[in-house]
């Protein structure tokens, strides 16, 4: 039996009349990459940051490492992690003051976060780089430095909004090679994408249209399931019926 | 509160990082001290002045050098006619005419009535009046001499003192202001400035999700310039009595205890402008505008409040800089005690309540 990590039901968040996420019931198992589409304006992000802990549901039921959205946000923020589709690390910041920063807002304690960040400066080839501003360096090192502080702390679960983002296709690649990596020693990787072929990467992918889960399943199957080739199609298939423009 | 101090150095090394803007944090005080404290003067010293002397006897004569002798005129024009008056103050020759009417000396000592005209530039009214007055003076002083033996039957004898600044030193004036504005600015604008630029650049988003407490987050982000604004304080403290020969009159650890509390009401104001708007520009406008200028006009430094129109003396009472201005000039220049500025400091504090009370809420509604 797969452990879940991150469970929800009926799961809704209304702003005044509009609502934003509308009754969605999906579970998330550990070690699990989950692949999070919907065109702007589904509802992602809201539903994210419910998740997050960053906004209260209006209704349903959500648990996130095992801790309740509604009592015990703050311990939900102890043990994820969390990467923007903004560039979220410090510009005028080493990259060495930049991973102690982020290691020392999550508690770990600074004997621990100095073998950690050596370790991590080393295993990304960035020795020479330490002491360099993270400003200076190029866009796809910085994502992967931002992905890397992002899963320091080691949680259960890494929310990836949008990670990859303006990147090129190569550094792309070596990015999802990464989340291979951490879903592999057992993080769950919960990212949300506009690339369809970055789709076609996650062990499961659920479809948000006007707020509403409209399909969850595995790549293969889910294209499979509208005699379809690839997920872009699958994608257009379900966005078209939606109501709700940009 | 590991993780607190994790925060704080970050805040710390961000400032450091930013050698421009130390430069402009640590050197605005000082140069905005040396600026009012020589250029801007408003003590008149020097002030050139024309004479036009009908009489050219004796006494005018004796008048006139006790004029010339002032430290505050120098004489350096004699005129010839009333027509060159005007020309005079157009080329910016003179500051003062002083006239003399024909028989001067005959009309002081047979008929006791002898008159001096003096006429001031009043395009610069402040400095007119002044030099008008000490003008008066010197004439008062020198006729007192004359006639000091003599008695005169009846005689009102005025006798003026100038309490707590008898040289009538700017710097007693300014030293007050400068630290309000320099605090004012440090405080509101720079913590504003520091946390919206975590918004815009869309870290605030990944510190909030961190474990780390929005209310934290935001404390931690002020602390550096509660440091910075003491520095600065300190700063314009030792210049003003090493510099500027200003004594403290008060006592010290009062006067460092209220500004600390100013301190906090402008970085707690700081706050609540970061709560509400989106992008440092917006903050560093409404800042700048919202607060500098009310807290340059409205603090009492440059234009005294009770001259204002009645519904700007009202509009004063809640700029937080006129309650500041006046405890620091309590203090620093007349040497007054806590017993003195109760009602100043009970008023800081309810700002600072408020603003500190309104930011938070602000802050917890948008997350909601």
């Amino acid at each position: 039996m797969l452990e879940t990590v991150i469970h929800t039901e009926n799961l809704t968040k209304q702003f005044g009349d509009f609502t934003a996420v509308d009754a969605i019931t999906f579970d998330v198992y550990k070690g699990e990459i989950f692949g999070f589409l919907g065109a702007n304006g589904a509802g992602k992000t809201t539903a994210m940051r419910i998740l997050c802990g960053l906004l209260s549901p209006t209704s349903g039921e959500a648990k996130v490492a095992g801790f309740d959205v509604y009592k015990e946000s703050e311990d939900i923020k102890k043990h994820i992690g969390y990467m923007s589709q903004k560039f979220s690390l410090y510009n005028n910041l080493t990259v060495k003051e930049n991973i102690q920063f982020f290691g020392g807002i999550y508690g770990i304690e600074r004997k621990r976060l100095k073998e950690k960040t050596n370790e991590l400066i080393e295993r990304l080839g960035l020795v020479h780089e330490a002491d360099k501003l993270v400003g200076s360096l190029p866009l796809g090192w910085k994502q992967k430095i931002s992905f890397s502080t992002a899963i320091l702390h080691e949680p259960r679960i890494v929310f990836l909004d949008e990670p990859t983002g303006g990147v090129d296709p190569i550094t792309r690649r070596q990015f999802w090679d990464m989340i291979y990596e951490a879903s592999n020693r057992g993080i769950t990787v919960f990212v949300t994408t506009h690339y369809m072929d970055e789709a076609e990467y996650c062990d499961r992918v659920s479809i948000m249209v006007d707020g509403a889960i409209a399909a969850l399943n595995n790549p293969s199957d889910m294209k499979k399931d509208f005699g379809v080739k690839d997920m872009n199609d699958v994608f257009l298939e379900l966005a078209r019926g939606a109501k709700r423009g940009e | 509160m590991k993780i607190f101090l994790s925060f704080v150095r970050k805040e710390f090394q961000h400032l450091f990082r930013d050698r421009k803007s130390m430069l402009i944090l640590l050197g605005l005080p000082v140069m905005m001290m040396l600026i009012f404290g020589f250029a801007l003067s408003s003590e008149v010293k020097n002030s050139s002045v024309a004479i036009l002397d009908y009489s050219k006897d004796e006494m005018t004569l004796r008048v006139i050098d006790r004029i010339d002798q002032s430290q505050y005129f120098t004489v350096t024009k004699n005129l010839n006619s009333e027509s060159q008056i005007e020309e005079v103050f157009k080329k910016g020759e003179a500051r003062l005419v002083v006239i003399f009417p024909q028989n001067f000396n005959d009309d002081l000592l047979h008929t006791n009535a002898a008159q001096v005209r003096l006429i001031g530039d009043a395009s610069d009214p402040n400095t007119s009046n002044i030099v008008i007055n000490y003008a008066s003076a010197i004439i008062r002083d020198f006729q007192n001499e004359i006639f000091g033996l003599q008695k005169l039957p009846y005689e009102i004898k005025v006798e003026t003192r100038m309490l707590y600044n008898p040289q009538l030193k700017s710097s007693y004036n300014f030293v007050p202001g400068v630290m309000t504005l320099i605090l004012m600015l440090l405080g509101a604008m720079m913590t504003s400035v520091s946390i919206v630029k975590e918004k815009e650049m869309g870290t605030m988003e990944i510190l909030l999700v961190s474990p780390m407490k929005p209310l934290m987050v935001v404390i931690s982000k002020a602390i550096p310039y509660l440091v910075l604004c003491f520095v600065d304080l300190i700063l314009i403290l030792l210049m003003a009595v090493f510099v500027l020969d200003m004594p403290i009159a008060g006592s010290l650890p009062l006067l460092l205890a209220e500004s600390l509390l100013f301190i906090l009401t402008t970085l707690s104001l700081g706050l609540l402008i970061s709560s509400i708007v989106d992008s440092q520009q917006v903050a560093m406008f409404i800042s700048l505008v919202g607060f500098l200028m009310p807290a340059l006009v409205f603090s009492g430094f440059m234009f005294p409040i009770e001259n204002m129109p009645k519904p700007l003396q009202i509009v004063s009472n809640i700029v937080p800089t006129k309650w500041y201005y006046s405890i620091v000039s309590s203090i620093m220049v007349k040497g007054l005690g806590f017993g003195f500025i109760i009602k100043q400091t009970v008023i800081l504090l309810g700002m600072t309540l408020v603003f500190l009370a309104a930011a938070i809420k602000k802050f917890k509604v948008r997350l909601a």
